[in-house]
């Protein structure tokens, strides 16, 4: 079947949100919906499932006009999503979550036998084999709650699937498997809308793309005409210049040394050296102790063993405390859970690691405070009306930078990195890249772990390479490709 | 109307529904708005305000303290015990103090050293302090301190009109204001309110802000364990049961979030002052106890039910 949605306008009190966006979808094509942070995509998507209305415009399902004012409506008319945040119970089983809200059932009875034989039957469908129906949810990998998802849309006959992010915690492997399932499903006609961030996997799986920019449709292309940067310009309205920015640092002093590093449990026998002014990159596999070496090194989680020298000098970190008296800071994984108190401003969040340096006392010197505030949201160029605004209304990008202005804020020897430019978009990124760049040039030592393989060769000087818990080799920038980094993450030699 | 003024008009509601209160009581009684009844009330509030000023810092970490109750009570027998045995007055109200302190800091390393929910944490201590305090007094009230500086600490006025509860209570008010808006300390209670794991991961010293928050609780009741003992000339086995639901009731009135990391303790006084005026009021009115608890009821709900619109 067909969808069209036409002239689709929504707004949230003041603010518009959508204006006037067209999308199609055709039956058995991939369709990418693109935009940056904060350009409408799920705004359009949440009207097309029924979590929203627009406030003007129609949708069309095979030429008739259709009206969707919630989830069953749209289940109804064969349109499921699976958003970004999965939405399995976790203590409920799998057949439990696969029958949610519409159990089968003998007069208020369970129908259990039922309920396992049909879950069976859709896990087989999606050609999955190795999803125990009882397990709980929960303890289900990442990858595997998605195929329930999955499983869970298509028992309702889904024609249509909207796909919110869903590769971004997924190892390689398990977005092989999904990439598989989404060709058969397209292949029996299903039309899937595929949101992500990802271009790589744009142009990998999707068959058209929109664009939307601030809440309007900016185009349309077929993904075999066009490329990478026409895809970009549509989405920034401006050249972005380098994707990658250059730097040029001359490499100075080794600055952290470690030997030896051992947690105990997920990686053990880690040894390197950063120097000044250099990006070390940590690549690997999901699951393969990339985050551990830096969560280890900083105190965050226990170490067994390990031997670290900084400047040449032997230091003892068993907390972050005493990471940050030394001059290390750390870039966390999820912003949202361990970088920012998303309740509190913009100041509040850039001061927190060094708040007693700004004090006398124990009394906050407010002047001093804004004074350093307000120099480092310039000189990062954080996008906020306001220092005082809660740090939860800046768009992904900015709320990143703000997490990088904390850790500028002690004057950092090194700096650990942890996928630093996840849920930002292409723009974002790009700031970002330069901010790093900056730092090495300040004579920073940077350890950059990320699962975005162009990211790591690009920006790195040399490249870790993780693969089971243990260092599978410390690899050339310059000389590294794609190939070589995935030969030694997946255990070549 | 911009979001910053509808975000301080949020936040002064409960003060507009002081005001509106004030005004409809004033109409309707006569006594209500006079000098010795308004620092009647004030004296009256004083041991609530004071629990709930603890108890904001509490919450404000997305913590609870059931026991304050008890803790009032236990601490506020061992000061009538002590006196009783002979020890000065002073000295005897500052173990009381400490020992409140102390019985909060136990609270505390079961929240964090335990990692014990602070419901349930206090829920426990909330009946060992109380059953303790039933051992030492034996169930009986402890009764006849001969001292000025006990009758003073309840009963006694500054510039002979205004009574030093009132004045202890704007005094720790003041304090505690600086501490939440002007410290690194304070600071830090909100930040692990409203996130300890960034927190933790940016240097706070989480643990130790709990702990501290915790005896500062303690600290609290025992404070008012003093005044309510100097105020009945006696301490009461019995005394504090309860009170932990009021000084609850006075937080969240004044808007500070039960999730933790948001909240004022300006709001905390308003509400402990509107709890008070509401009581002071209905019985003036001579409305009936069972009556008066149907409404402070429906005040609570209201104010929450309107504090979670505006939030949306």
């Amino acid at each position: 079947m067909v969808v069209k949605m036409k002239d689709i306008s929504k707004a949230f009190g003041p603010v518009k949100v959508l204006e006037g966006v067209e999308f199609e979808l055709e039956p058995g094509e991939i369709h990418a919906l693109m935009g940056e942070n904060g350009a409408g995509k799920s705004t359009l998507m949440k009207i097309l499932c029924g979590v929203y209305q627009a406030d003007y415009g129609t949708i069309e399902i095979s030429g008739r006009p259709v009206e969707i004012r919630n989830t069953k409506d749209a289940e109804r008319h064969g349109i499921a999503i699976i958003h970004q945040e999965l939405n399995l119970i976790p203590q409920l089983s799998v057949i439990d979550n696969l029958f949610l809200g519409r159990e089968k059932h003998k007069g208020g009875v369970l129908d259990s036998r039922k309920m396992r034989e049909l879950a069976l039957e859709y896990l087989a469908h999606l050609g999955v084999k190795n999803i125990d129906p009882d397990m709980e949810a929960g303890k289900l990998s990442i990858g595997q709650q998605q195929m329930v998802e999955i499983a869970k849309a298509l028992s309702l006959n889904a024609q249509v699937l909207i796909m919110d992010e869903p590769t971004a915690a997924l190892t390689d492997r398990e977005i092989e498997v999904l990439f598989g399932l989404m060709r058969d499903l397209k292949s029996r006609g299903v039309g899937i809308v595929y949101v992500s961030h990802r271009m790589e996997e744009i142009f990998e799986i999707c068959d058209r793309i929109s664009v939307l920019r601030d809440g309007q449709f900016v185009g349309q292309r077929v993904i075999k005409d066009t490329g990478f940067d026409e895809i970009v310009k549509l989405m920034v309205g401006r050249e972005i210049g380098d994707r990658f920015p250059k730097r040029s640092v001359a490499i100075g002093k080794p600055r952290l040394k470690v030997g030896n590093l051992d947690d105990g449990h997920a990686i053990s026998d880690i040894n390197f050296e950063v120097h000044a002014g250099e990006v070390l990159g940590v690549a690997g596999l999901m699951g393969s102790g990339r985050s551990e070496i830096v969560r280890a090194l900083f105190g965050a989680s226990r170490r067994k063993s390990g031997d670290v020298w900084l400047d040449g000098e032997a230091i003892h970190i068993n907390d972050p405390i005493a990471a940050i008296d030394h001059g290390i800071g750390f870039v966390t994984e999820d912003r949202k859970t361990q970088g920012l108190v998303l309740g509190m401003s913009v100041r509040e969040n850039i001061t927190l690691t060094h708040l007693a340096k700004l004090a006398r006392g124990g009394v906050v010197n407010g002047g001093n405070e804004s004074g350093e505030v307000a120099g480092l949201i310039a000189r990062l160029k954080i996008r906020t009306r306001d220092a005082e605004l809660d740090v939860k209304s800046l768009s992904g990008g900015n709320q990143q930078k703000v997490v990088f202005a904390k850790w500028l804020g002690i004057a950092p020897k090194v700096l650990f990195l942890d996928e630093p430019t996840r849920g930002v978009d292409v723009g974002g990124k790009a700031e970002i890249y330069q901010i790093i760049n900056e730092l090495a040039a300040s004579g920073v030592a940077i350890v950059m772990v990320s699962s975005e393989l162009p990211e790591v060769l690009s920006m790195s000087d040399r490249i870790l390479v993780m693969h089971q818990g243990r260092q599978a080799g410390i690899f050339d920038a310059k000389t590294a490709t794609q190939e070589t980094i995935m030969h030694a993450a997946t255990g070549g030699q | 109307m911009s979001p910053q003024t509808k975000a301080t008009l949020q936040k002064l509601g409960p003060l507009i529904a002081l005001v509106i209160m004030s005004v409809v009581l004033a109409a309707m009684s006569p006594d209500f708005l006079t000098v010795g009844n308004l620092l009647n009330v004030l004296r009256q509030v004083s041991i609530n305000a004071l629990i709930a000023f603890g108890m904001t810092f509490v919450i404000l970490l997305a913590g609870i303290d059931l026991s304050v109750g008890s803790v009032l009570a236990l601490s506020a027998a061992l000061m009538a015990g002590l006196m009783g045995g002979g020890m000065n007055p002073v000295a005897a109200t500052m173990v009381g103090l400490i020992a409140g302190a102390a019985m909060g800091l136990l609270n505390g390393l079961i929240v964090t050293k335990g990692k014990v929910a602070p419901f349930i944490a206090t829920l426990g201590t909330m009946t060992l302090y109380r059953g303790w305090t039933m051992v030492y007094t034996n169930g009986s009230p402890m009764t006849g301190f001969n001292s000025d500086f006990i009758y003073m600490l309840g009963s006694g006025y500054v510039f002979g009109i205004v009574p030093i509860p009132v004045v202890i209570t704007l005094v720790v008010f003041g304090a505690l204001w600086f501490v939440l808006k002007k410290t690194v300390f304070g600071r830090h209670v909100y930040a692990v309110g409203g996130n300890p794991e960034a927190s933790k991961l940016s240097g706070v010293k989480v643990d130790r802000v709990q702990l501290w928050v915790y005896s500062l609780s303690g600290l609290m009741a025992a404070l008012a364990g003093a005044i309510l003992t100097s105020r009945l000339n006696s301490a009461q086995p019995t005394a504090g049961a309860g009170y932990e639901l009021d000084a609850i009731a006075a937080v969240v009135i004044g808007g500070t979030s039960l999730a933790g990391g948001r909240g004022w303790i300006v709001g905390t006084l308003i509400g402990a002052v509107l709890l008070g005026v509401l009581n002071n009021g209905l019985n003036l009115l001579g409305v009936s106890s069972f009556y008066q608890q149907v409404i402070k009821g429906i005040i609570i709900l209201l104010a929450v039910l309107i504090d979670r619109a505006g939030k949306k």
